[in-house]
This record gives C-alpha cells, structure tokens and sequence, in this order.
C-alpha cells in the first residue's frame, strides 16, 4: 500500500511538469497578450512590461525560471493585470472562500444525494422512487445561472431572509446561496448514482442471503449494501470534490463572494498568464491528490482490491 | 440599509471619532441619521496604486483615497485640489502650482510639491513599467517621453519642487487643455516613504497612506472595497459620507436586484429594460451623456482589408445606409445619442459641427447610398461583399445583425458578421487583420481632442490607418490655439468626408441612484465623481 502511494506521488511530478509545459504552450499559442488593450499601449511601454515581466526571455527560459520560483521560493510570480497583487496573494484571498463554501457544499451534496438515492433504490418503483427520481433530474437539468437569480429573487427579494450577494467573512447568511447553487447538480448527479448502483447491489447474491439469514431490512442497507454500492459514487465524489472546493465561476459572479472560481475565467480572458497557471497548478494538485485518496478509500471499502 | 453589515464598521467609524453635523454646512439641507454609501462596481479594481491604475473602477475608487492638484466640479470645470492656483509663463509652456499648506496625507505628513516630483517620475519610469506613462507624455511634461524610452533617467522629468508649496511643470508646446488633464489619477501625488518602505504591498489596507477625503479600510478583490473618513483631509469638515462601500458585482442583473432589495445605493439597469425600469422609477433611473463613441472601423492600410471599402462612395453609402434610429429605440433603449459624427456633444466646449445627413429622413439617405453605391460599380451584377469583426457580446451582435439587414435590404451588400473573444479581436484590429471592425472609445480627459487626435496619421491606437495631412495639420495647430474649436469642427468635417470610421451612436451611462443620495452630477460627461460630495438627506 505505502508502495503504491509513493508510486503514485512520484508520478505526480512528471504529471505536473507536463501540465506546466502544455499550460505554457497552450497559453502562448492563443492570440493577444496580458498588454492587449483596446486602447493599444506604446511601444516602449509594451517594451517596458515585457522587460518588467521577463516576457523578454526566450520561452524555455521563462519555464524554468517560472519552475524554479516555485520550487525555491513557492512564488507563482505577479498578476499581470492585478498590477500590485501577487498570484500567492490572489489565491491566498480567494481559495479559502471557494474552499468554505466547496466543503459545505460536498457535505450538502454528498448526505442529499446519497440520502435521495438509497431511498430511491429501497422503494424502487413507487412513488417516493419517482419523486426522488422526479428532484435528481430537475435538478441536474436546471444549470446554476438560472438557479442562482432564482435563489436571489426568492430568498432576498420576496422573503428578505438572506443577503443578495457578499461574504462578509463566509457569515452563514451569505454562503447559504452559494451552496445551495453550487450544491444543487452535483446533488442530483451524486444520487442517480448511488440509486442505480444501490439497486444492483440489492439484487446480488450476498444480499440475497443477509435476507435469508433473516436478518431486518435496516441492517441489510446499512452494512451490507450501502459499503459496495458507494463504490461507484466515490470515484464521482474524487472529482466532484475538488470541483466544488475549486469554486464556480457563476457563484463568484452573481454572489460577490470574491472566491477563487471567478478567477480561472478572468485570468484566461484576459490572458494574465501567472494567475492562469496558478490555478492550472492548484486544481492539477489537488486533482492528484484526491484522485489518489480515492484510490486508497476504495482499497479500505473494497477488499477484494488490492495494490 | 444593511445594518448588520455595517455594524463593524460603523464601530470602526465611531472610535475614528468623526461624526456628522445634522444638516449639511454646504447647502443647510436636513441630513439622514446614517450615511454609509454603497457603490456598484461592474468589476474589481486592478490596482489602487495610482501610478499603475488603469481601469475606471480604479480611478473611481482612487479618487476618494489620493487628491490631485484639481478636482471637476459637477459640470467638469476646474475646482481647487491641493493646487490653490496656477500661473502660466508668457511662452505658455511652464506652469508654477501654488500648493495649500494645509493639505496633510492620512499618516499627518504635510503634502509637499515633491510629493508630486517623485509620483510624476516613477510613473514615468521604465522600471515600474506603467501602462499609463503615455499619459504624462500626452500632457507633453518636458523629457516624458524620452524617460519611458529609457533614454534619460527619471529625474530629468519636466517637474520640479520650487519650494514645499510650489510646483513647477514644463511642457515641450502650449497645451491649452493642460490644467483640465490634471484631474486624472496618474497626475496624483505619492506618499515616497510609504512605497519605500512596503514596496508593491504599499496599497494594501493598513498600509495605504493618501491625501484624499477617505481611507482605505478594506480591500477584498471581487468581493468590496471599503473606505471610511479621513480626519487629517484638509475639507474633512464637509465630509459627509462615511463609510464608503464599492461593492463588485459583475452581472448587471444581480446588481438591479441587489439595489432593489436596498443593498446598494447606487447601480447599473440590465440592458434592455431601461425604458421600462425609468418609467417605473422616475427620478431614480436615469440615463446621461457620457464621453464614449461606439463605431465601425474600416482598414484603410496598403494592401490590407477589402479593396472595395477603400472606395470613398462605398464607404459613405453604407454609412448613410444604417438606420441609427432603429438601433437606439430597439436595440440599445437607453437614450443613446445617434452618431454622424465623432466626437460626442456633451464634451465640454465642443461645438458639434452640423452635419447634413443628420437632418435627412432615413428614406432620403438611403437613396443618396443607393445612388453612391451605384456610382462607384457595385449592384446586382457586381456584388459587394465583406466582414465586420466584433468582440463576443450579445449587444455588439444584435446591433451587427441589425445592420447587417439594413445593408442587405438597401443596398444589397453582403457583409458577414464575424465574433471573436475580445483579445483575439483586438489583435486583430490592432495587426489590421480586418474589413471592418467593432470599435469604442472613451475620451481620458474633457476635451475634444482626446477623440479626435485618435484619428492623426501618427496615433498609436490608429487602426484604420487613416492618412490626411490636412487632419494632421487641423490637430498639430490645435494644441497652440487659444480656442481650438474651429479646428475641431473641421477636423469632424474631413472624417465625415473621408469616412475612415462609420460612427453609429454615442454611449449614454446609465444608473439607479436612490433618491435620498444628493451631489452626484448628472452632467459630468466622464462621469468624474467624488465621495465626498454625497450625502444622504433626512426623508
């Protein structure tokens, strides 16, 4: 076991090199720079941020010297467009923001999903399995654009609960929104999941015999079906995870929150190349990381596997 | 308001010890008992250092926490900043500041000239790289270019500290409009200590140290900026509001809810629905002249673009032929103003020269296209085809729709709407990789020639290439002219001619203001404003 999460990690480096080296590329070969502006800047001045920003050097260059900062010194270099902020500064804001609100909503998602789905499965083919069945599509059919004005009209405009928009410190008042919005599909996701997978396991042999040995119904879902049929949605909740704690871009927009989603969009668009790669790099690591603990979680829960 | 909210800071508020009087000393009207003030922002501040500032929500939020030598009073004209006064040398070239010696920064030091030497050397500076060092050049300070250009250090800078309270600037030529480009952030003055001693962390709350109305509190990047009253600012006595709150909020939609439910004071309208949301709320919604121009660009370069539209005739039919009346009232809704002409009206001094096809009917303009198009060979048997490029947005696509069908039912052309992700457009424009392109442009300072200088063979922002030595010569003579204006006015006169550029409409902004809120100006064209002219009255 400790063998193969060493193997693992030591995959992870030529993983992330290359990911750094195809960022690079990828970004470059895009057309426009971090100093396209409408209004176009003087030459001398473009020639004066290329010096500043060591766009001067040649390409190889620049990704060694991007590598090296990083592993010296952990600095992930300046916003090109953020003039006096750092990308260190810049995901240091604005992660713990997405990582609040990313927890609470995997917790949300993961209990209501998984809650909806075993219920679902238990009482196949009635009506609470075509209500639950009924909720998981609506809501994985209905994209968090649309719910969050829907969110904003209901519970600010109409019934004055919560707040439009704001952190404030991730007060509970204002991240209830962003959850809900973000929570919402992967919800629904989450307990089509664990639906099917529970009615698969409900019918295989081992099941047959817990009932057999007469054993009450509670027991048969809780010890004996539940631990297998979660297998499938954990190599879901992996991914899953590390989208939500990563943020969302619509939850960033239309809830101010000042998380760490917004930025994966505004740093592409406007080509701030550093901060484009510290998030690169941020969600590549943690896709590493969680991919790998759901490698492990499935050894634990599944016995037959073995690394 | 949001009380809760603001709970921590207005203790905050409480312990800086300022407080409020009951009426305003200025006007004697009855104040509210609160007056926080919570601004909409479409997106986050880049930088609130103001040499290295560069959109308009830095400058918005710049403006209350750094004072220049000038301020705009609601109208745009001139008020006294740091600066008392000016006097100006014979040859028009050197002016001499007299500097208030009252004027104190947010850490008790007093504002001295050198304060401006040294904030008018570093933006200059190669070293610090400042996308607005062209700024200062623009305003012809003696050596500005040549510092930019790394071919003489800093410190040989056109801007000299005579005494403490004395500022003298040279410039290269007279400028008749170089006190008005003083109220922008980039002529600001800075704290030298300050930025030594933290470097890029200097803007950072707690660090910050400024001249202005306000200081800066808190700063959470897509999230709010908050300000709160300075006491040691030289007017701190008619400083009302307090705090300030810049709240981002980058959907329009979110933004109206959130002003409706009574989180913001002021806002933006969802495109669209101004004409109904102003005559739901009269008074609170408004729509004013704002100094933007939004246009089509035609590539006039040798041996770029589409050799069609390089025929003058062409150009002016299809520029008679687009039916601007019809893009305003259906498409745009907010008051825009139908474009002819380049520089928009409500400049200050502008006179808007009379064009001609401004008071034909759309019918009679269509026939005169129809006939130009003629003219110069193209119909049914030689078909005129192009591209126009616009930046992905669903405004840019309506209105190229639009007038895509205006020219394909009236004159039977065919031009190909093509949309782009915004840098790759601008690349596009900028490498003259087009046949015509979407392009917008608002004025830096309130004055006409920061439009039409746009237009001189020699501007770096140029796109259509455009080349008359008459129009070069009408600017070049400008800039010396005690009234410019006539030059102007001619100038607007060959770009009708020539048609470098199809002019379509000039932007109007548009904003919910809630009615308590007093002295935000509604005809400030630049939309310049300062916090420390609000104030919420007792309803």
């Amino acid at each position: 076991m400790l063998n193969f999460v060493l193997k693992r990690l030591a995959i992870a480096v030529p993983t992330l090199l290359i990911l750094i080296i195809l960022s690079y590329i990828l970004m470059y070969a895009a057309p426009g720079g971090p100093f396209t502006r409408e209004k176009a800047l003087p030459p001398q001045v473009i020639a004066n941020l290329q010096a500043r920003y060591g766009f001067d050097e040649p390409l190889w260059k620049q990704v060694v010297i991007y590598v090296w900062n990083i592993v010296a010194h952990f600095d992930f270099g300046p916003s090109y467009i953020f003039k006096d902020r750092s990308v260190n500064d810049i995901i240091g804001q604005g992660f713990p923001v997405t990582l609040r609100y990313g927890i609470i909503s995997f917790v949300v998602a993961s209990v209501a999903g998984i809650g909806l789905g075993v219920v679902a499965a238990i009482r196949h083919n009635t009506l609470v399995d075509y209500f639950a069945v009924g909720v998981s599509i609506g809501a994985q059919v209905l994209p968090n654009f649309v719910l969050a004005p829907i969110l904003v009209l209901t519970f600010t405009l109409w019934l004055g609960w919560l707040p439009g928009g704001g952190w404030e410190g991730g007060e509970w008042r204002y991240v209830v929104m962003p959850v809900l919005a973000l929570a919402t599909s992967y919800m629904a996701s989450i307990a089509r999941i664990t639906r099917s997978s529970m009615l698969e396991v409900l019918t295989s042999n081992h099941i047959r015999t817990a009932r057999a040995k007469g054993l009450p119904e509670a027991k048969v879902v809780i010890r004996h079906a539940l631990k297998p049929a979660l297998l499938p949605v954990l190599s879901y909740l992996g991914p899953a995870f590390v989208g939500m704690i990563t943020g969302s871009v619509v939850v960033d927009m239309y809830f101010s929150t000042g998380g760490i989603g917004k930025a994966f969009v505004d740093s592409a668009l406007s080509r701030d190349y550093a901060v484009m790669m510290g998030v690169t790099l941020l969600v590549g690591i943690l896709y590493i990381v969680f991919n790998l603990l759901v490698d492990v979680l499935y050894a634990w829960i599944d016995p037959k596997i073995r690394y | 308001m949001k009380r809760r909210l603001l709970l921590g800071t207005a203790l905050g508020f409480a312990l800086t010890g300022a407080a409020w009087a009951d009426t305003n000393p200025r006007t004697g009207e009855e104040l509210a008992a609160e007056q926080d003030y919570t601004y909409w922002m479409l997106d986050s501040a880049k930088s609130l250092d103001p040499n290295l500032a560069t959109s308009v929500e830095d400058s918005d939020v710049i403006r209350s926490l750094v004072e220049g030598l000038y301020n705009e009073d609601a109208d745009g004209n001139l008020v006294p900043a740091v600066a008392l006064s000016h006097a100006v040398s014979d040859d028009l070239t050197t002016y001499t500041f007299t500097l208030r010696p009252e004027a104190k920064w947010s850490n008790g030091d007093p504002v001295v000239a050198g304060d401006f030497v040294y904030a008018w050397q570093r933006i200059t500076d190669p070293a610090l790289a400042s996308e607005y060092a062209w700024y200062i050049e623009l305003m012809q300070v003696v050596n500005a270019g040549a510092i930019t250009r790394g071919e003489k250090p800093a410190s040989e800078l056109g801007v000299k500290a005579i005494d403490d309270h004395t500022l003298e600037v040279k410039i290269e030529a007279p400028l008749p409009y170089f006190p008005k480009m003083l109220t922008h952030p980039s002529t600001f003055p800075l704290h030298k200590a300050t930025i030594e001693a933290h470097g890029a962390e200097w803007t950072k709350p707690g660090n910050y140290v400024g001249n202005g109305a306000y200081v800066l509190t808190e700063h959470l990047v897509g999230e709010k900026i908050v300000m709160e009253k300075s006491p040691t600012y030289w007017d701190a006595a008619n400083v009302i509001m307090s705090p300030i709150t810049a709240v981002t909020i980058n959907d329009e939609n979110a933004a109206w809810t959130r002003y409706v439910a009574g989180e913001l004071d002021r806002s933006t309208v969802p495109s669209g629905q101004f004409p109904r949301l102003s005559a739901e709320y009269p008074g609170e919604v408004t729509s004013t002249p704002s100094a933007c121009s939004y246009t089509y660009i035609i590539n006039l370069a040798e041996g770029k673009g589409n050799e069609a539209l390089k025929d003058v005739r062409v150009r002016q039919a299809l520029s008679l032929s687009i039916n601007r009346d019809v893009i305003i009232d259906n498409i745009l809704q907010a008051g825009q103003i139908p474009a002819y002409s380049w520089t928009p009206g409500a400049m200050n001094g502008f006179q808007m020269p009379s064009m001609d096809v401004a008071s034909l009917t759309q019918a009679e303009r269509d026939e005169k296209a129809k006939a130009l198009l003629a003219e110069a060979g193209y119909g049914a048997d030689k078909p005129l085809a192009f591209t126009m490029n616009y930046n992905t947005s669903e405004g840019h696509q309506k209105i190229a729709v639009a007038i895509q069908q205006m020219w394909k039912q009236t004159l039977g052309v065919d031009m190909t709407p093509q949309n782009f992700e915004w840098a790759v457009h601008t690349d596009k424009m900028h490498g003259g990789d087009f046949d015509m392109a979407r392009y917008a442009w608002c004025g830096d300072y309130n004055e006409a020639s920061t439009f039409l200088d746009l237009w001189t063979s020699y501007s770096g922002n140029n796109d259509s290439k455009y080349a008359n030595p008459e129009y070069d010569k009408l600017m070049k003579d400008a800039k010396t002219m005690a009234d410019p204006n006539p030059n102007y006015t001619a100038a607007e006169g060959l770009l009708a001619a020539d048609m470098p550029i199809i002019p379509i409409y000039h932007y109007t902004s548009v904003r919910a203001v809630k009615p308590d809120i007093k002295g935000l100006s509604s005809n400030n064209v630049l939309n310049t404003w300062y916090a420390k002219d609000l104030y919420r009255v007792a309803q």
